[in-house]
């Protein structure tokens, strides 16, 4: 081939000497491309339906209760307060999203594709969790960073404006806390199946099924069960930390004295499901 | 249980079959290679590097082809392969461009930016090929790479496979057990049943001395079996075939004049290696 004149038919195969990068990058690109396979981008139409509905619907909400605060300022909608209204809608989308990260690769068998690469076998779960978290925050925390614009533009003074990064703050703070319980919550049970709508079923039964315990043991006559009865549900739980941290929304909430255990009992609810997706993706490694 | 047992083997560059029935420890040394397992006793080193300490400067080197389904069928497969490139620690251009280049070594240039979801068997076999070349390792591991295909498919995948071995300048093990496959590409042969190995050679140097002329004709056999011997030629029967030694240049002709004698349709004359399988059988001791 090389004798021949001057046409190159195939230039055959190059060896590659460029740069080959380490963990950090690798890790950062599973991340970066699980987070916009969770929004559907780089996806199919179709697969954008969802997510995008879901985030039109917390951006609309966010932007009405942005006018509802400037107009009645003591309405009691606060950063914290949007975030538990739409904590049922972060549910599906969490019941919806974790399977498309998680059990659409153990279906297809992509794993050992993955694990004989230089990628560590810890790494996949942890880039996983953290790129389900961030969106669930996005969803949580962007409408929140609007709503907060749009009331720095209407305030009359600097002390308001203050105020608002004050209460802005925290409501950041909640929406992490709320990622974190939901994702890892969300992507243990997914990564327990292939099959995207038993995994789906799985995450959505895990929090309605709790929700009645939580209304059961509220109205034992005991009151120290009522206090603790937001400690079983998911949800509740983390409700039960906002509580603790901010105030009931409504006073009607409950606690006593046990906002620190509901503090630590979401802190060991989550590295419990870090510890338990981290043995199940040794198994699936290794099998 | 034990998958692999007193397993004692070095492999040289070039490509190089691994054989044994389903179930006889292939896929298991696949993972200790990749340092996805452990083994529980002995040494391992592939690219002299230890798969057990260092595991990922292994797999940085080293392209895999499992043997299952394998691929994302939503993706096309350029988004799969340049995806699969960044995991192994390609730049974002680069992934791009190799996968590109290994997805136009496979035949695929042009379907590539269809969903991998659409593509028939042989495509996706291919695509598994693809994205083990492209981070352009040093040594290829593939498991059944012709596992699924019609008989023209096989016969382009393992012309693919002899190619990256000779020209890409790429270390290959094939697993399979057909023999009769790897056999017709590999420089030399690790044969294991049960975990044990029960022959690792270099083909050539099993075969030189044994190859054998596969003469077909539609009728007549046993007239030409009768002239061939004749002629002083040990012949063998197999079926419709006759084997006859090929000693010298001068055996074909000698075949060929007397077929021409004999007036008889003449269906194929190749040259054919001794069948590996027979070498393994003579040791009775295989099952493959």
């Amino acid at each position: 081939m090389s004798e021949a004149a001057g046409v190159i038919h195939d230039i055959g195969y190059q060896r590659y000497a460029g740069p080959r990068l380490g963990r950090g990058y690798v890790f950062t690109s599973l991340y970066v491309h699980s987070l916009r396979t969770a929004f559907g981008l780089g996806r199919s139409a179709k697969a954008k339906i969802f997510p995008w509905f879901v985030l039109g619907v917390v951006f609309l909400t966010g932007v009405i209760l942005a006018a509802v605060r400037t107009q009645v300022p003591d309405a009691g909608v606060t950063y914290t307060a949007f975030v538990d209204m739409m904590a049922w809608l972060v549910v599906f989308f969490v019941a919806v999203v974790a399977p498309e990260l998680v059990s659409r690769d153990l279906r297809a068998g992509v794993l050992p594709l993955y694990f004989s690469r230089p990628l560590r076998r810890s790494d996949y779960p942890y880039a996983k969790l953290a790129a389900l978290a961030t969106a669930v925050w996005l969803l949580l925390g962007a409408p929140q960073i609007v709503m907060f614009l749009i009331a720095a533009f209407s305030v009359d003074n600097m002390s308001q404006f203050w105020t608002e990064v004050g209460d802005v703050g925290p409501g950041l703070f909640y929406a992490a806390l709320w990622a974190a319980v939901f994702a890892g919550i969300g992507l243990l049970i997914a990564s327990l199946t292939g099959k995207r709508a038993f995994a789906a079923g799985g995450i959505v039964a895990v929090f309605l099924m709790t929700t009645p315990v939580v209304g059961v043991l509220s109205v034992m006559p005991s009151q120290t069960m009522n206090e603790l009865a937001l400690l079983f549900s998911p949800s509740s739980l983390v409700f039960g930390v906002g509580v603790w941290l901010f105030g009931s929304p409504d006073g009607n909430d409950n606690i006593g004295p046990f906002g620190p255990l509901y503090l630590a009992v979401t802190i060991g609810l989550v590295a419990g499901c870090v510890a338990l997706l981290q043995a199940r993706y040794r198994k699936v490694a290794s099998s | 249980m034990t998958a692999l047992s007193d397993l004692t083997v070095s492999v040289d560059p070039g490509i190089v079959g691994l054989v044994g029935a389903n179930g006889a420890g292939k896929s298991t040394l696949i993972k200790i290679l990749l340092g996805l397992l452990a083994p529980t006793s002995g040494r391992v080193r592939v690219l002299d590097l230890d798969p057990t300490v260092d595991a990922a400067a292994v797999r940085a080197r080293v392209g895999y082809m499992p043997e299952h389904e394998s691929l994302s069928p939503d993706l096309s497969a350029a988004e799969f392969v340049t995806h699969l490139g960044r995991m192994s620690g390609l730049p974002r251009t680069a992934a791009r461009e190799r996968a590109s280049e290994a997805l136009r070594h496979v035949g695929l240039y042009e379907e590539r930016y269809r969903q991998i979801g659409g593509y028939s068997t042989g495509m996706k076999q291919r695509v598994k090929l693809a994205q083990a070349l492209v981070h352009d390792p040093d040594l290829l591991l593939l498991d059944e790479p012709t596992n699924g295909l019609d008989p023209a498919g096989r016969d382009a995948m393992l012309a693919l496979i002899h190619r990256i071995g000779t020209e890409f300048g790429i270390s290959v093990v094939v697993c399979s057990h057909l023999l009769g496959e790897v056999e017709r590409i590999c420089d030399s042969l690790i044969a294991i049943d049960g975990g044990r190995l029960l022959r690792s050679d270099n083909i050539s140097a099993m075969t030189t001395t044994t190859d054998v002329l596969a003469v077909e004709v539609s009728e007549g056999i046993d007239e030409l079996a009768a002239r061939l011997d004749l002629l002083g030629l040990s012949v063998r029967r197999d079926g419709r075939l006759l084997l006859v030694p090929l000693e010298d240049d001068a055996t074909y002709d000698r075949i060929l004049s007397a077929v021409a004698e004999l007036d008889l349709p003449l269906h194929r004359l190749d040259q054919r290696r001794h069948r590996v399988a027979e070498l393994f059988a003579t040791r009775e001791v295989t099952h493959v």
